[in-house]
């Protein structure tokens, strides 16, 4: 039953929104609210990593967002979309179906790397230093993108909508709910992995008591690197999904309000609990699309039912508590090894 | 070239002013309660709102000449400005200390307070923008080609006293003392007779009401104001405060001080575009070789 439950389970999902989306039956307007809700489980799920397993208080996640956003549009539209800047696609507009998560994939790998510039300094800064080390990686890649010209700069960058219509020529399939969703299924996976193995036990001692964990044989500064590029190349795939799907991008839209957007998610769902993560994204995003006739009274709203939640629930809705732990019963169908 | 440098110091002094009125609350605060306050650059906009209202009040209602309303300004803004700062104490962190929640749930509380300072405001007064009322004019002192105006003299003294009455209250009266206890061990202030809600309290009015002084020398400054100008002041503020070491009101003073003048020589001699980059740089780099800070004490934790 364990064995199969989960593919099981995931296979009707993806069937569901696949022939929904392809026959009709689910409107655009839905269609792109599930996708934000996968982009946004993604987010949550990849900041949870550094805030809920790690315990420490990152909060520049759309920085890297950013630059997995802007690597993939880039690539995607230089290769297979004529544009104004790159002049003529340099592939058959056809391979943009088999090439897409390549182009992901590298858009990610770059914001990992960028990852780095929060990694090596949290060897020997903690806490609120280095939050404040966040903060300035998210503004200093905000305002690179916005000091090159050639990329558009403040004005933003578009065309990738042509990318997207390119691969709906070659097969006609709504392939960017297929994206978002098995990139969605892949983070979620590669976090349960990594976080349920030996080594990614690793990460969560460090959060216990980094001392003893170096007197344990972790290897802290390793293991922060290793997790600080995991968790924003991950969020550098959401950027490049989050791209793709909108169809333009601009440096406004990845500031200190979208970091702190994904850290409310973080919160609510509860740090260090998956499940969490995952119900808190679906429900944040339904949230803010029903506030939505509010308009600006919205922005009063959250942030207010945040704090009450503070008040009355800190531990956010799961607290460190994964779905098995809370209804027992579904140890049957899946296991999440602690 | 010369009177150039020197008009850019001057400058970069009158904007290290504001960061450092700013910074110089983060630092109270985080000093006695060990909280970022995240909200304090809003509780900053607040305070130029605040007498902007007061200003119009006075002039439009009550008709009084520019002088009056400065001298009148001053205090309330800042005494409007404090209990707002208390207000948000008493309502969004005092519960949550009394739960002994985790340091984090504050700050989140503090950050989500801040937004909603912001977009209330916005959903308030609507997104015009307005216009803070001319209260003294203008007056322009050449002195060797270098223009100062009375503004700019008047913004800097009011930092550095207020950074020299804040340096004496901290560091020579009994509730200052209070305070430096607290930060130092906060289990044992109550067993001294001490009430702590009383030295937070203290602690918000403080700060709250230097950044209502800062918001109204601000105002009167750049006389456009809108409901998201303290978000980015006050992230700024806050980084000075740490590069300065936060919980040393030395260090928030000379932290806001030196971003100002970073910010206002990499305006002088690059695109001004790159002033945020430049200036984040700057602290990656500071904070990557010195992770307390400049003034700040490393911490070393028992085993």
């Amino acid at each position: 039953m364990q064995k199969f439950a989960v593919p099981i389970f995931v296979g009707l999902l993806f069937g569901f929104f696949v022939v929904t989306a392809a026959t009709g039956a689910m409107n655009l307007y839905w269609q792109s609210v599930f996708m934000f809700m996968g982009i946004n489980i993604i987010l949550a799920v990849s900041l949870n990593i550094i805030n809920g397993y790690m315990g420490e208080f990152a909060c520049g996640h759309a920085g890297f967002m950013a630059v997995g956003a802007y690597v993939s549009s880039l690539l995607s539209v230089m290769l297979f979309a004529k544009d104004k800047v790159f002049g003529e696609a340099l592939l058959n507009p056809d391979l943009a179906l088999v090439l897409f998560p390549v182009v992901l994939l590298v858009g990610a790998l770059v914001a990992a790397v960028t990852g780095l510039i929060v990694a090596i300094p949290s060897f020997k800064t903690r806490g609120d230093y280095l939050a404040i080390i966040t903060i300035a990686a998210n503004y200093i890649v905000k305002s690179t993108i916005e000091n090159i010209d050639a990329i558009g700069g403040a004005r933003g960058f578009m065309g990738m909508s042509r990318v997207t219509k390119a691969m709906e020529k070659t097969v006609d399939l709504p392939w960017m709910t297929i994206w978002v969703f098995i990139g969605t299924i892949f983070t979620i996976w590669i976090v349960w992995r990594f976080i349920s193995s030996t080594y990614g036990k690793g990460i969560i001692a460090i959060c216990q008591d980094e001392i003893a964990a170096e007197i344990m044989s972790v290897n802290t500064n390793k293991m922060k690197i290793v997790a600080f590029m995991l968790s924003s190349g991950l969020a550098g795939l959401a950027g490049g999904l989050f791209a793709h799907v909108l169809g333009y991008v601009n440096p406004g839209s990845f500031t200190i309000l979208k970091s702190t957007e994904v850290m409310v998610m973080v919160y609510l769902g509860g740090m260090g609990s998956l499940s969490g993560s995952v119900m808190s994204a679906i429900l944040f995003t339904l949230l803010l699309e029903a506030l939505r006739p509010l308009q600006i009274i919205k922005w009063v709203v959250i942030p207010l039912m945040l704090v009450l939640l503070m008040h009355m629930r800190p531990e956010g809705i799961m607290g460190n508590r994964e779905l098995t732990d809370v209804f027992p019963r579904l140890k049957k169908f899946v296991s999440f090894k602690k | 070239m010369l009177e150039s440098i020197i008009q850019n110091i001057l400058n970069a002094l009158q904007w290290g002013s504001f960061y450092s009125l700013i910074a110089l609350g983060y630092c109270l605060v985080y000093g006695v309660l060990l909280l970022i306050n995240f909200a304090h650059g809003d509780i900053f906009m607040v305070g130029a709102y605040i007498a902007f209202f007061v200003a119009t009040f006075f002039l439009a209602a009550v008709g009084l000449p520019g002088w009056a309303v400065i001298a009148l300004c001053v205090p309330l803004t800042m005494a409007l400005t404090a209990l707002v700062g208390v207000t948000l104490e008493r309502v969004a962190y005092r519960p949550l200390r009394r739960k002994g929640a985790h340091r984090l749930y504050v700050v989140i509380t503090a950050l989500m307070c801040g937004l909603i300072l912001e977009n209330g405001n916005l959903a308030l007064l609507g997104a015009s923008r307005r216009l803070f009322p001319t209260l003294v004019e203008t007056q322009v002192f050449n002195i060797g080609g270098i223009a100062v105006t009375n503004l700019k003299i008047a913004v800097i003294l009011v930092a550095i006293l207020s950074f020299v009455f804040l340096e004496t209250v901290v560091s020579k009266t009994k509730m200052g003392m209070a305070m430096r206890a607290i930060s130092y061990d906060k289990f044992a202030i109550p067993l001294m007779g001490i009430a702590p809600d009383k030295v937070v309290v203290f602690t918000f009015i403080l700060g709250s009401s230097f950044a209502g002084l800062a918001g109204l020398m601000f105002a009167m400054s750049y006389p456009v104001l809108d409901p998201y100008m303290g978000a980015l002041i006050g992230w700024k503020a806050f980084i000075a405060a740490v590069v300065g070491g936060i919980g040393s009101v030395r260090g928030a003073f000379a932290g806001g001080f030196l971003l100002g003048f970073v910010e206002i020589m990499v305006v002088a001699f690059f695109p001004s575009t790159y002033r945020d980059l430049i200036a984040f740089t700057i602290l990656l780099v500071i904070l990557t070789y010195k992770p307390t800070g400049l003034f700040g004490v490393a911490r070393f934790q028992k085993i």
